[in-house]
């Protein structure tokens, strides 16, 4: 076995509330960057990934635990990292040269050698002749080369990307993907290791030597193994279905037993009741999957219905999870399977789909149950959003509380349990439209 | 390859031989060279000025031979407090930007500050300079400087602070990952993404200026040669003639100033837009194609400016070994910004007791006076408000709706816009006298002079902001009318009205002190309100009542824009505000 490059020894991120509640982002992971792979690092949308790898680079602090840069603390070592971003994070107002330049200058290479190391490394992108463009002149795909060619000139011993593709369209990420390996397999770059963050399960399988699934609230590794495929990968071998639907079976399945066991779950107490977490959908997307599933008999694998509808997991698994989460489709194995209330959801009228969604919503979700007997309970029927944040505050991160207050509102107003005034940030009892009060929207008491 | 260093060493005929030949190529070089001469002719004779024997009060030639003269010297004074505002701006808006403990109250400071008259800060200023330069005409001038200064800092200071504190993270992140140092990332990254916020806000400060210059040259005995205090000395002799010369003299400094300084700048600047793809209508300026044709431009660039970024990088770069982030503080250098701050706290408190003392020293009659000036300084600010919003909203739609009418219109309103309702003011006083009203009706036209404008081009851009398809979809409903108004234009406009009211407001406070106290044919006019109690505390050198009534002025707009420009502002923000 080789010394890791970069020893991640307990790393955890956690936020302490002014009540001494600690909310925990990154639950303490052990993880080691060995030299001469790519690895890939997968996880469900918000779930901790790029802050991981920002830890990693020696960007941000970890909470507790320690990053090792050759046994070396990592905060006092001038790292040999770099890192391709997401968003390219080019300077718009320095030419391309003078973007990939830039990190040399920082390193008082001098003018001449700066100068042919940088016009060297755009060659090896492909982006000769583009010396004196500048980054708004060039499509997505070019910024993202000028972004591999800023980090590669620094010849960084590992190579970090922050979902380096996903901001670009289908084609040109493939293509991309695709020099990235040929770069690599034919060591023409000056790099032991690469570490990708994405949440394209596809494309970790396509790429990586070495696959870390994480899981999310808090994040923690979830699975962590080897792909040994040999390059190129042919996407229809039944190998690579096979890795792919396992993935998505891993991340679909938050209780799918562990391969490693955790060493420190046994020692932590009992976490306290987890607050049910609501995955990021839309109504209108509930309602077209369990269409879909209807149409092509009630039951589906997730890894075709991704291909069918042109999703990537990020997108797709939340509307699967609402759907479980309803009641309206049960999950399996990595299959899709739609529930008689599903199916009487999808084959019913507008009107009728609000009060299904209703009676769905009031059984099943915790915090539209809350709000609907509060509502009831207050004479004037109405309360502040701000209540509802307290609650809510006490289990998520900030931005994460926004997100489930933005979630719980959209799927709330759908279902005429409320209505939400902006001006005034209050939450209005709704009186439902149509039919009197059907017998099974009582509220369910908590 | 050549080896240009050596030309130096050349004899003379060499030179001449590789310098380029009077050709149509060279000629931008030639005007450039003659400008260079001038430059120092003009450097010249302001030394011999400036740092002559002190003369309290110099006689102002209403002759039109010297308005050349004075136009320049006003132009330096403004320059020259530029050039220090800009300075102040960018270490004020860095330290606030990356201290957060500063921060906490550097930025309530500058909203302080901002909302202080330019003439409040007259007898420090001035008293100060004096005692720096004793006996030197260079004191009187740096107070009139500091003055100018006084009135264009603070809103860049904040453009800068704001433009630090939006630089998105993924470029911090990169620029902390490619280990840029110190310089580099103020370089690369900081000032690039500040420039553009600093370039707008530095054409409204340089008119801020003019607006102010009559003031900043000529206060109590002090009276220094230029421009603002020929206008007034102008205005002094009822001079109608002379006054019309100065106004002339004025706008066309503004317009060549528009033309070969913010033209340009700002068609450089289009580089550090943050967008990412290329916009179809780029500003552009002749100048500065001009000058990007001149080789001797291009030559300055290579031998002067290259070398010496070169030398910037190889000084910085051994100098940051470890990472910016986890450096950590210096305990020197924090024990020195502890220092620093116990001694601002110090002074604070010494500043507030020696306020309380000079307070409770004030007449009942005055707080009483000062009262009643603040309620007519506020009724006047805010019916010009209403009045100006009145007639600049229709007619700032009907230009932003009409694309031929905008093409007319802009331009002309631009140039009204830059002559400075100071200047104006003699004539309008002259009408007004003539007509029989006071300075109570005249401060208000004066004020609207001076502001409406901010409401004007606001609304124009506003309404070209409106969306075509929702035009059309207003027209295929039949929304006309009033209730074209009142669900298509009023809401799609807002946030730029508000914007616009925003800074007329604080155009409107600050210009009530030139408002509502104007010496005119040696009398002095005068109407009730809190500016005209500024500007006589000055004249009479009643300097408590000066801090009393400059407290309460500066109380009354942080408080009203805390109360309700900034709920307005929010409101424009999250209801109105028009997304893609």
């Amino acid at each position: 076995m080789t010394d890791p490059i970069i020893r991640a020894q307990a790393v955890e991120k956690f936020y302490v509330q002014p009540d001494g509640n600690r909310i925990e982002v990154i639950a303490p992971v052990d993880l080691d960057v060995e030299p001469g792979k790519i690895i890939t690092l997968l996880g469900p949308s918000g779930c901790g990934k790029s802050t991981l790898l920002r830890i990693l680079t020696g960007l941000s602090k970890p909470s507790s635990g320690e990053v090792l840069w050759h046994g070396q603390p990592i905060a006092s070592q001038n790292a040999g990292v770099a890192i391709v971003f997401q968003s390219f994070a080019l300077f718009p107002w320095l030419t391309v040269l003078d973007n990939v330049e830039a990190p040399l200058e920082a390193r008082g290479v001098p003018a001449l050698e700066r100068h042919k190391r940088a016009l060297r490394i755009l060659d090896t992108v492909g982006l000769d002749g583009f010396e004196s463009a500048y980054p708004k002149e060039l499509s997505g795909g070019m910024k993202q080369r000028v972004g591999f060619a800023r980090a590669l000139v620094v010849e960084p011993e590992v190579l970090f990307m922050d979902e380096p593709f996903s901001a670009l369209d289908v084609l040109t990420a493939e293509n991309l993907r695709n020099e990235l390996l040929e770069l690599w397999l034919s060591k023409k770059m000056p790099t032991s290791a690469i570490f990708i963050v994405t949440h394209n399960i596809e494309e970790a399988v396509l790429l990586a030597d070495r696959v870390i699934v994480l899981g999310k609230n808090p994040a923690r590794v979830r699975a962590d193994f080897p792909i040994e495929l040999s390059h190129p990968r042919d996407r229809k071998s039944p190998r690579f279905v096979e890795l792919v639907d396992y993935i998505y079976k891993i991340m679909t399945q938050p209780d799918l037993a562990l391969a490693v066991p955790d060493a420190t779950a046994a020692v932590q107490k009992p976490a306290r009741q987890k607050y049910q977490m609501l995955p990021h959908a839309r109504v209108g997307g509930v309602a077209g999957l369990l269409e879909l599933l209807q149409d092509r008999g009630g039951k589906e694998d997730l890894y075709r219905l991704a291909e069918v509808l042109i999703m990537d997991a990020e997108d797709l698994l939340p509307i699967v999870e609402a759907s479980v989460l309803l009641g309206f489709a049960t999950l399996k194995e990595g299959d899709v399977e739609i529930t008689a209330e599903g199916i009487r959801f999808a084959e019913a009228d507008i009107l009728t789909r609000k009060i299904l969604f209703r009676q769905a919503a009031l059984k099943h979700i915790v915090i539209l149950q809350q709000i609907d007997s509060v509502l009831h309970a207050k004479t004037d029927h109405s309360i502040s959003q701000e209540f509802f944040y307290d609650i809510l505050d006490e289990h998520f991160s900030q931005d994460e509380v926004e997100r489930q207050f933005e979630t719980a509102m959209n799927w709330g107003r759908y279902a005429e349990i409320f209505d939400f005034d902006r001006a005034s940030h209050r939450l209005i009892l709704a009186e439902p439209t149509g039919e009197p009060h059907p017998p099974t929207t009582t509220p369910v008491q908590l | 390859m050549k080896r240009p260093e050596r030309i130096a060493f050349r004899p003379l005929v060499r030179i001449w031989s590789v310098l380029p030949r009077p050709n149509a190529a060279s000629l931008p070089d030639l005007i450039m060279f003659s400008g260079g001469l001038a430059l120092f002719y003009g450097v010249v004779e302001v030394g011999r000025n400036w740092l002559g024997p002190f003369t309290p009060h110099v006689e102002i030639s209403r002759s039109l031979g010297a308005l050349p003269v004075y136009a320049g010297y006003s132009l330096l004074r403004i320059a020259l407090a530029y050039v220090l505002s800009l300075l102040f701006a960018v270490t004020y808006g860095y330290i606030a930007a990356y201290r957060p403990r500063a921060e906490r109250f550097m930025i309530p400071l500058l909203d302080v500050l901002q909302s202080i008259p330019v003439l409040s800060f007259l007898p420090g200023v001035m008293l100060a300079m004096a005692a720096l330069f004793p006996g030197r005409q260079l004191g009187v001038e740096m107070g009139a400087v500091l003055l100018i200064f006084t009135g264009q800092v603070w809103n860049m200071a904040f453009s800068f602070y704001a433009s630090l504190k939006s630089i998105p993270r993924e470029m911090r992140e990169a620029a902390t990952i490619y280990r840029f140092n110190w310089w580099q990332r103020f370089v690369q990254i900081e000032l690039p993404f500040a420039t553009i916020g600093l370039v707008w806000n530095s054409m409204m400060s340089v008119a801020g200026a003019w607006f102010f210059l009559m003031a900043c040259e000529q206060f109590g005995d002090f009276r220094l040669p230029g421009l603002g205090s020929y206008l007034q000395s102008a205005a002094d002799n009822g001079d109608t003639r002379s006054i019309l010369l100065g106004i002339l003299t004025m706008v066309a400094v503004i317009v060549l100033i528009d033309q070969f300084v913010w033209r340009p700048v700002i068609a450089w600047a289009e580089k550090f837009k943050m967008e990412q793809v290329e916009s179809a209508s780029a500003p552009t300026s002749w100048v500065l194609d001009f000058l990007q044709r001149s080789r001797g431009v291009a030559l300055f660039r290579k031998r002067a400016i290259r070398p010496l970024r070169e030398q910037m990088i190889h000084y910085f770069a051994p100098k940051h070994e470890v990472r910016a982030e986890s450096a950590g503080e210096n305990k020197v250098v924090l024990w020195l910004w502890r220092c620093v701050g116990i001694a601002a706290l110090g002074a604070i408190g010494y500043a507030v007791v020696r306020v309380v003392m000079i307070l409770t020293g004030l007449h009942g009659s005055e707080f009483h006076q000062l009262g009643i000036g603040l309620v007519a300084t506020f009724l006047r600010v805010n019916l010009t408000l209403v009045l100006g919003a009145l007639w600049t909203i229709p007619a700032g739609v009907a230009i932003g709706f009409n694309p031929r009418l905008a093409r007319i219109a802009q331009p002309l309103a631009q140039i009204a816009a830059s002559v400075p309702a100071t200047a104006l003011f003699p004539v309008v006083l002259l009408v007004l006298i003539r007509l029989g009203g006071g300075l109570g009706l005249g401060s208000i036209v004066l004020l609207l002079l001076g502001t409406q404008w901010y409401i004007l081009f606001n609304v124009i851009a506003g309404a070209i902001a409106i969306p075509t398809d929702l035009k059309e979809a207003a027209s295929v409903f039949g929304i006309r009318g009033w209730e074209r108004w009142r669900k298509l234009i009023l809401p799609g406009i807002f946030p730029f009205l508000v914007t616009g009211m925003v800074t007329a407001s604080g155009g409107a406070w600050n210009a009530s002190i030139v408002a509502e106290y104007f010496h005119f044919k040696g009398q002095t006019y005068s109407t009730v309100g809190v500016g005209a109690m500024i500007s006589e505390a000055t004249d009479a050198k009643n300097f408590d009542l000066l801090l009393a009534s400059t407290i309460a002025l500066a109380a009354v707009v942080v408080t009203t824009n805390r109360l309700g420009w900034r709920r307005l502002y929010r409101l424009a923000e999250t209801r109105f505000k028009l997304e893609g």
